[in-house]
């Protein structure tokens, strides 16, 4: 075996010797945008041991330009951002003016020196604005930083037309936008067709169709001969004298690689713009990288994220002493633009092609071949992007199958890939890899392949590939929820409720093997009791419940119990409070405030459960199913009642919700909460369905989890009133409840729903499966039926027999539960804790 | 053998277990659906705490069983053996009914 070169850490060498690599101790990155996040993360993953410095010229930290619009419609800029590793030194709106390479300086706009010993520009690229009079005017914009989105929705507010100038891919991303601010939007582009540079003309005219069809106006073979003033736009002239009446233009007609730093230091750059590097991509100054939009390399400058992602990582190999090479860039994009699938890859024209159009259901997709049909060289999709999933891989190989046949029979899903094609071109993911990572780990899923290889993390247009893969793998993704049932539980919930079942004995006896285990009778137990009213511990099902729901208390590790009583949106008398405290007190239990604004009481046996609760309810409290599968809480900010920027009274609607969905069982927990401003004080977008107030109404937010894997709540519907909002809530829980598998949070629910956001939407909103009249009326059964389960546990001798620790012994405490004391509380005495 | 008698097998739930002190020890007794009584020791090994008596009761491959609840290792009521991890064995009792009342014998 041979023994890896030792890495010492100093000052650059005047040439590296490729035996022995020295690793520069300080690294300074210009310019915070996706490379240059890419890069940091890369140097870091590889275990660089020295001082990266990062200077920013934007306010805030790097942030994912591809999702740029969706900032506009639903995500914040914390969405957006990518994470700023540990121990990197990120300065933030430090332009660079400078850089004096003898000293190996940099300086900053604020007068600051910051010494490298490696420097790398990353200093991206600007939009282009072609040089026609009256780009200056209010009004005139370009389509690339959050602030330049700001301003933009700014200015749409007085606004009632809007003119993106480049109907290329980013433009027609603007014009999105546009209309997404109800602008009446027009794209004025200078080729002949829509997105030149992916589709060809018969796919640019599917295109402009589906376009039109949105309401947009497209303006081909046209350029701008000049904005109208004065002062502040008021329309464009078309070449052909053409105006159309306008108060925002928005230009997108290509970039500019931001090089000017290069250029000022005597470093090479390419005739049309670009910082020269080679493959390394190294500069003309050993010392000096240049990496994404600013990076000319090959005589290419790449503006997708996929090819600056593979520079940065190039780079960060090469500064390591590495030998990566960055030797050109698949370009092929796969992108959903104003809701039509657009797609291209490998080659954009070839010795024959094979054509598939169908214009009434606006898809084009074009296969090009080598002149004897055995090679696949590349093609194009509009309307319908299947062909580039499962043929793209076969860029350069020879066609699986005759072109015709793929894609006239739904784009050749069921071929086989070969290893070495690639699946992820933004982090660029073999199938290779993903197959071997699938066969090492034991992957069952798609989320499981991106932990271990990172594709699909990116844009995740590969996410359907990988999912093929997975398949094919001859991964046996089973959904049977145990031993004893074949079944998935949606399956079960279809059983239970379409035969009308009632019992455990009767759904195993008919239905599953053996005599169930504690994965589906708990499981059964809340399909149960989501599909009928009833106690959880009638007749049967009492033997089905967890231990928490059998004693209706949360198991703590000394085997006792913890009572939390409902407190609805977090809003408590001072004489509860009171009883709170005087119950802890008398059974001497730890408190401790929750998470979800309640209080916890701990330390419980099991015999003092019911005179503990008989205290709470009379006092009035009730269940607060913190032992159950159903709903915790509903959060709440204290809301406009009293807050000076609280625009709805949040707690008023929290509390609202909070009563009618108590005791709902679910396959997981529920979580909620209502922040009455967009300041968010309560967190509604980490929680199962969040409210957020607005002027006009509430903001619903579905699918957010805090816990092991956050994830911020997606918008399900914006500025709607209180009755919009709660039964749009009702059908969500419903149909959450309905189809999700065992334990699936709401995020993995929706995460796994195929159709994701958009089809959630089109059942529980536009009702596209006729099933809505049901969720209601199953809601509504829920909110009539609802009964404490602790009063009435109460009033049932039955019942309160099992609350005891000894069944022959009911009056004697547990021996074993000891406790001893901690800031003035008792906490749990544990014996050693090893297997007998 | 002496046998100690707990409760009336009335007093236990189908498919559920329940705790009887027999002297120092805390004995977890179950009733499976066949009718069938269990007794082992109530102490999880895992945790330290005694609660097996408040398991799910169930089968894996026929044979009857209880999870813990604190972490759900899986138990067999018939040899007491972990079915997750057979090096660890919690101990079974001799149980019987007799005239409707469950005993169980510990040494």
């Amino acid at each position: 075996m041979v023994k890896p070169p030792e890495r010492t850490i100093g000052p650059m060498p005047v040439s590296l010797s490729p035996a022995q690599p020295v690793i520069p101790a300080r690294v300074v990155v210009v310019g915070h945008g996706p490379s240059a996040y890419r890069l940091v993360e890369s140097l870091l993953a590889r275990g660089f041991p020295g001082a990266v410095t990062v200077l920013g010229e934007e306010p805030r930290p790097a942030y994912d330009r591809v999702a740029l619009t969706s900032y506009l419609q639903e995500k914040s800029v914390e969405d957006l951002t990518y994470p700023v590793p540990d121990g990197v030194d990120l300065r933030l709106g430090s332009r660079v003016t400078g850089i004096d390479r003898a000293a190996r300086t940099v300086t900053t706009a604020t007068g600051e020196t910051v010494p490298y010993d490696v420097l790398v520009l990353a200093t991206g690229s600007a939009p282009f604005v072609p040089p026609v009079p009256g780009r200056d005017l209010d009004g005139c914009f370009v389509y690339r930083t959050i602030e330049d989105l700001d301003a933009i929705r700014t200015a749409a507010a007085t606004a009632t037309a809007g003119v993106v100038v480049g109907g290329g891919l980013l433009g027609l991303e603007a014009a999105d936008a546009l209309r997404g601010l109800g602008l009446a939007t027009h794209v004025v582009e200078m080729s002949p067709w829509l997105m030149p540079r992916q589709v060809d003309e018969g796919g640019g005219a599917v295109l402009r169709a589906q376009v039109e069809r949105l309401g947009l106006t497209v303006h081909t073979g046209a350029g701008v001969k000049e904005i109208t003033g004065p002062g502040r736009v008021t329309g464009l002239v078309k070449p052909d004298g053409e105006t159309i009446p306008a108060q925002l233009v928005v230009f997108s007609a290509g970039i500019r690689p931001r090089d000017e730093l290069a250029r000022a230091c005597g470093l090479a750059v390419g005739e049309r713009g670009g910082v020269l590097v080679d493959e390394g991509l190294r500069t003309s100054d050993p010392a000096i990288y240049a990496i994404g939009e600013c990076a000319l390399v090959g005589g290419m400058v790449y503006g997708l994220v996929g090819p600056c992602f593979t520079m940065a990582e190039t780079a960060a190999d090469r500064i390591l002493g590495g030998t990566a090479a960055f030797t050109g860039a698949d370009l092929s994009t796969k992108l959903k633009l104003l809701g039509v699938d657009v797609a291209q890859f490998g080659a954009m024209s070839g010795a024959l092609d094979v054509t598939y159009l169908d214009p009434v259901g606006g898809v084009y997709q074009k296969l090009f071949v080598s002149d004897d049909a055995a090679t696949l060289l590349g093609g194009i999709c509009v309307g319908d992007a299947a062909p580039y999933d499962t043929l793209r891989p076969f860029v350069g190989k020879p066609l699986p199958a005759l072109p015709a046949d793929l894609l006239f029979t739904g784009g050749g899903a069921s071929l086989d890939l070969p290893d070495d094609a690639q699946v992820c071109s933004c982090n660029n993911i073999g199938v290779g890899a993903v197959r071997t990572a699938i066969g090492e780990h034991g992957l069952t899923d798609v989320a499981g392949i991106k932990s271990c290889t990172r594709a699909g993390t990116s844009c995740g247009s590969c996410v359907p590939l990988l999912k093929q893969i997975l398949v094919k793998s001859g991964v046996e993704v089973s959904k049977a929820l145990c031993e004893h049932f074949a079944h998935s539980r949606a399956e079960l919930y279809q059983i239970v409720q379409v035969r009308g079942i009632t019992t455990f004995t009767q759904l195993i006896e008919e239905h599953g093997t053996g005599r169930g285990c504690d994965i589906c009778k708990p499981a059964v137990a809340s399909i149960l009791a989501s599909l009928h009213q009833g106690h959880v511990l009638d007749g049967e099902q009492a033997a089905l419940q967890d231990t928490n729901d059998h004693f209706l208390a949360n198991l703590q590790k000394n085997g006792t119990y913890s009572v939390v009583p409902r407190i609805p949106g977090g809003e408590i008398t001072p004489e509860k409070l009171i009883v709170i405290g005087e119950v802890a007190r008398d059974f001497g239990l730890y408190t401790k405030i929750t998470g979800g604004q309640r209080i916890d009481l701990f330390g419980a046996r099991v015999e003092q459960l019911p005179r503990i609760w008989r205290r709470l309810v009379e006092a009035g409290f009730e269940s607060g199913h913190a032992y159950g599968k159903a709903l915790r809480t509903v959060k709440s900010c204290v809301g406009a009642t009293w807050c000076r920027y609280g625009v709805q009274d949040s707690v008023g609607l929290a509390i609202e919700l909070e009563l009618r969905y108590r005791g709902l069982r679910s396959p997981h927990k529920l979580k909620s909460a209502v922040s009455g401003c967009a300041r968010e004080c309560a967190e509604a977008r980490s929680k199962d369905f969040g409210v957020i107030a607005t002027d006009s109404g509430w903001n619903l937010y579905v699918g957010g989890n805090g816990g092991f894997q956050p994830r911020h709540a997606d918008l399900l519907v914006a500025g709607v009133d209180t009755e919009t909002l709660i039964r749009t809530i009702d059908r969500f829980l419903m149909f959450y409840i309905r189809t999700a598998d065992r334990l699936q949070r709401t995020s993995a629910w929706l995460e796994s729903l195929d159709g994701g956001l958009d089809h959630l939407r089109r059942v529980i909103v536009d009702d596209v499966l006729g099933i809505c009249a049901d969720l209601d009326a199953q809601l509504a059964r829920h909110v009539t039926g609802y009964a404490d389960e602790w009063a009435a546990t109460l009033a049932d001798e039955e019942k309160l027999r099992r609350f005891v620790s000894f069944v022959n012994a009911p009056d004697v405490p547990d021996p074993s539960i000891r406790f001893a004391t901690e800031r003035e509380q008792i906490k749990p005495a544990l014996e050693t804790q090893v297997p007998a | 053998m002496s046998w100690t008698p707990v409760c009336a097998y009335t007093d236990l739930l189908p498919e559920r277990g329940a705790c009887a002190l027999v002297g120092t020890h805390q004995v977890a007794v179950f009733r499976t659906f066949d009718g069938n009584l269990y007794a082992t020791g109530n102490r999880d090994p895992y945790s330290g705490a005694y609660v097996l008596s408040r398991g799910i009761v169930g089968t894996r491959n026929g044979e009857p069983t209880v999870a813990s609840p604190m972490h759900k290792q899986v138990f067999s009521l018939v040899t007491g053996a972990c079915l997750d991890d057979p090096t660890t064995v919690i101990p079974t009792f001799p149980i019987r009914i007799t005239s409707g009342t469950v005993e169980v014998s510990v040494p």
